[in-house]
């Protein structure tokens, strides 16, 4: 019975497909699970947008929107309609094909991540060998779409955003795929049901998720800030900025395509969400071995969503970086600290099992993160202060 | 499977050829990136996972981006005055013959890739990610540590660059 | 250490967000118009002319004396006096407005109306909600809208109105005294005149 809960998606599309002739059935069970996740994440997609409005809300000491439905429950409906029947204009200088093409592309290309994450037991959609691989190279495929986005509108100050959004993407890149790195060295695969697997083990009731060894924390910690980095949320929002550029590279969009845009963003945000999870934090196993009854795909969902809470907690609190700020922060900051947690991960995984790998890779990462902080923030570069009076 | 192929075939070379014939800089640079797609998708209906991902994260993610980046800082992005077709087309043509002709050499020389005499091609061992990174790490170190070296070059090399130019403009 | 001021401000947005559901302190927003402020005292809106007792022509205190339309900077009063006169409230006939008009969507409550009147005729009101979908009549209020009981300006500015009905009761009894005075050397001198010629006549 507890089986059959947790699998329970699996069992609905078994049916379901059971009741088609036999030669369609693998492309109509891969259309269903298609059509699953293109209705299931704009859906969380919509329950994100409302809990950052009454979280960030709440934290700044005032209701989120709370006119529309009961506590502001249809918000996102209200929002989907009015970005549906606003004007769509397009610039008449404008590149027509490349304005129209670069929403399109970045929701596609977002949607495409989610075909290798593992959403429960079972409940990946396609299984490949590679799966990170083609995680991040999708990944990789959204800053083509935030520059045709910026160059299509014909506007110096798209451009501008534009161009910040990709170099802060691509800076943020190389931490990113880093800190998987010493994922997989542990692992020993890039496919990510190994990944889960490998962390759905418990010692005294205690999973092995990476995020509770020293390496998988500093890991996790650099991941979540190479993938805010990534998805341009606060504080590494410059692009967007939205009290200096408009909007950046999507000022010149309007109705629909800025839905797009946000949708884009926010399933983006879901996704790297689900890849951390799925990295980091054990996937769909749960937090302790007692607690294994619970369905697998209740616990991937509520920890995309507590990843979400933690990005609306960071939104609300943390002030904008500038952009040279940021890039020294990735270049400068969290490319040498996750090359050191890779040797780490190396030595983690050399030393055996005891109790003297905790203390020694605890304590190589700790004075690590302590030197370079009190090194980066020197002010030496800074000189005196120069005054220019008028004559 | 066939389709398939002359699908991905005609998308890529429509990408190449449009890279070439169109006016807007911008436009090629982005027809380029997708006979980059074409390419990777060919790699992948092989069954190369790794070659097409590969290609597809560093082609399209990086090497689209610089080249759109390098357009972009110069001043490329102004339609060209005196149409697409360069002067010195014949020299180009006859480079790109040669190269045509070394790959075909190469691709013709290697037996695996043409069917035998039953008429079915070899059976191709599937590279999986783990064989390609033993084999760097064993057979081909060598290879791939000139490769860093070369890159950590062109690294300092650009640093070095930039810095002459801040300190020039100072 | 690096990274300590950011979990600083983390323990303090989560603190603002448990706090907001059950501290007022931490929620302070107020939900208008289902909630409101309660305005101080001091607040000013919109100028109306004051009456004293029930009826609202014969107590307007408003003298059409003109001067609060040539003060007034942005020019949004219009003064048309009477031809005849009515008593005032110390007993002199005095002229009053036939036509009293505040332009409201012109007036910037500046208060030099009030400042500069001589006869504490009109005051500042605290009335804002007065959206009307009539951009040019509906914001032209004329002296039946503008006239205000002594009353409503007691409800809504307490201490001023205390002050300003204690100098008018004082201007009140100071005149009261003079005519009283006036009236009684009147009365000594008529009796003084009446007195000797009847003394004289025997």
């Amino acid at each position: 019975m507890i089986a059959n809960l947790d699998q329970i998606f699996v069992l609905l599309k078994q049916f379901v497909i059971g009741l088609l002739p036999a030669s369609w059935q693998p492309a109509a069970g891969v259309v269903l699970c298609v059509v699953a996740i293109i209705c299931v994440f704009p859906a969380l997609f919509a329950i994100t947008v409302l809990l950052e409005r009454k979280g960030l809300g709440r934290m700044q000491n005032r209701y989120g929107p709370n006119r529309v439905g009961i506590f502001g429950i249809l918000q996102p409906v209200a929002d989907g309609i009015k970005s549906l029947t606003k004007e769509d204009l397009v610039p008449l200088s404008a590149d027509a094909v490349v304005h129209f093409i670069a929403p399109v592309f970045l929701v596609v290309v977002v949607f495409m991540g989610y075909a290798v994450l593992p959403m429960g037991r079972n409940m990946t959609l396609v299984h490949l060998d590679a799966a990170l691989l083609f995680y991040f190279a999708i990944g990789a495929s959204t800053e083509l779409s935030v520059f045709m986005a910026g160059w299509s509108s014909r506007n110096k100050y798209s451009l501008l955003g534009a161009m910040r959004a990709v170099a802060q993407m691509i800076s943020y890149e190389v931490p990113l795929l880093m800190s998987s790195v010493a994922v997989v060295m542990i692992t020993g695969s890039l496919s990510l049901d190994k990944i889960v697997a490998a962390q759905n083990q418990y010692t005294w009731g205690l999973p092995h998720w990476y995020i509770f060894t020293p390496w998988g924390f500093a890991g996790f910690v650099m991941f979540a800030i190479a993938a805010t980095a990534e998805t341009n949320r606060s504080p590494f929002d410059l692009p967007e900025g939205e009290s200096e550029l408009v909007a950046g590279y999507f000022t010149e969009y309007s109705g629909f395509k800025f839905a797009e845009f946000f949708l884009g963003e926010y399933v983006g945000m879901l996704s790297i969400s689900g890849l951390g999870t799925t990295l980091f934090l054990g996937g769909w196993s749960a937090p302790l071995a007692v607690l294994g009854w619970v369905p697998s795909w209740f616990w991937f969902f509520s920890k995309i969503m507590l990843s979400m809470c933690v990005y609306i907690w960071l939104r609300g609190t943390l002030p904008r970086l500038r952009q040279d700020q940021l890039m020294n922060f990735a270049w400068k900051f969290v490319l040498p600290l996750t090359l050191l947690n890779l040797f780490v991960t190396a030595l983690w995984r050399f030393m055996g099992d005891g109790w003297e790998r905790w203390v020694v890779c605890s304590a190589i990462l700790v004075l690590a993160y302590v030197v370079m902080g009190r090194t980066g923030m020197h002010r030496d570069h800074l000189g005196a202060r120069r005054y220019r009076y008028a004559d | 499977m066939e389709m398939i192929f002359y699908g991905l075939a005609a998308l890529t070379l429509a990408g190449g050829l449009a890279a070439v014939l169109l006016k807007n800089t911008v436009h090629c640079a982005l027809a380029l990136t997708v006979a980059f797609a074409g390419l990777a998708f060919q790699f992948l209906e092989l069954d190369a996972q790794f070659a097409g991902f590969a290609q597809i994260l560093v082609y399209v993610g990086a090497v689209a981006i610089l080249v759109v980046f390098a357009i972009l800082l110069t001043r490329g992005s102004e339609t060209p005055m005196d149409g697409v077709f360069s002067r010195t087309w014949l020299a180009g043509l006859a480079i790109a013959a040669a190269v045509f002709a070394v790959l075909s050499w190469a691709v013709l020389g290697s037996t695996r890739a043409l069917p035998g005499p039953g008429g079915a091609p070899a059976a191709t061992p599937t590279a999986t990610v783990m064989q390609i990174g033993n084999a760097l790490m064993g057979r081909y170190v060598l290879p791939l540590e000139i490769v860093a070296l070369l890159l950590t070059a062109a690294l300092i090399g650009a640093v070095i660059v930039a810095m002459h130019e801040k300190a020039g403009s100072l | 250490m690096l990274g300590e001021g950011i979990l600083k401000g983390l323990a303090e947005t989560a603190r603002n967000f448990v706090g907001s559901y059950f501290s007022a302190e931490r929620l302070t927003t107020v939900q208008y118009p289902e909630q409101r402020i309660e305005p101080i005292e001091a607040t000013r809106d919109f100028p109306f002319l004051v009456y004293d007792g029930a009826d609202w022509e014969a107590g307007l205190r408003c003298v059409a004396c003109q001067i609060c339309e040539k003060e007034c900077p942005p020019k949004c009063i219009y003064i048309e006096k009477s031809t005849d006169k009515k008593p005032d409230a110390l007993g002199k006939p005095q002229f009053y407005p036939a036509r009293f008009d505040i332009d409201i969507s012109v007036c910037m409550s500046c208060q030099i109306c009030v400042e500069v009147c001589p006869f504490e005729a009109i005051k500042m009101d605290t009335e804002f909600e007065l959206s009307t979908d009539d951009r040019f009549g509906g914001l032209l209020y004329n002296r039946k809208e503008l006239a205000k009981s002594n009353e409503h300006y007691h409800k809504i500015h307490p201490t001023e109105a205390a002050q300003v009905d204690a100098h008018l009761a004082r201007e009140k009894a100071k005149s009261d005294a003079k005519a009283k005075a006036a009236a009684e050397s009147a009365a000594a001198k008529a009796a003084a005149s009446a007195a000797p010629p009847a003394g004289g006549g025997d």
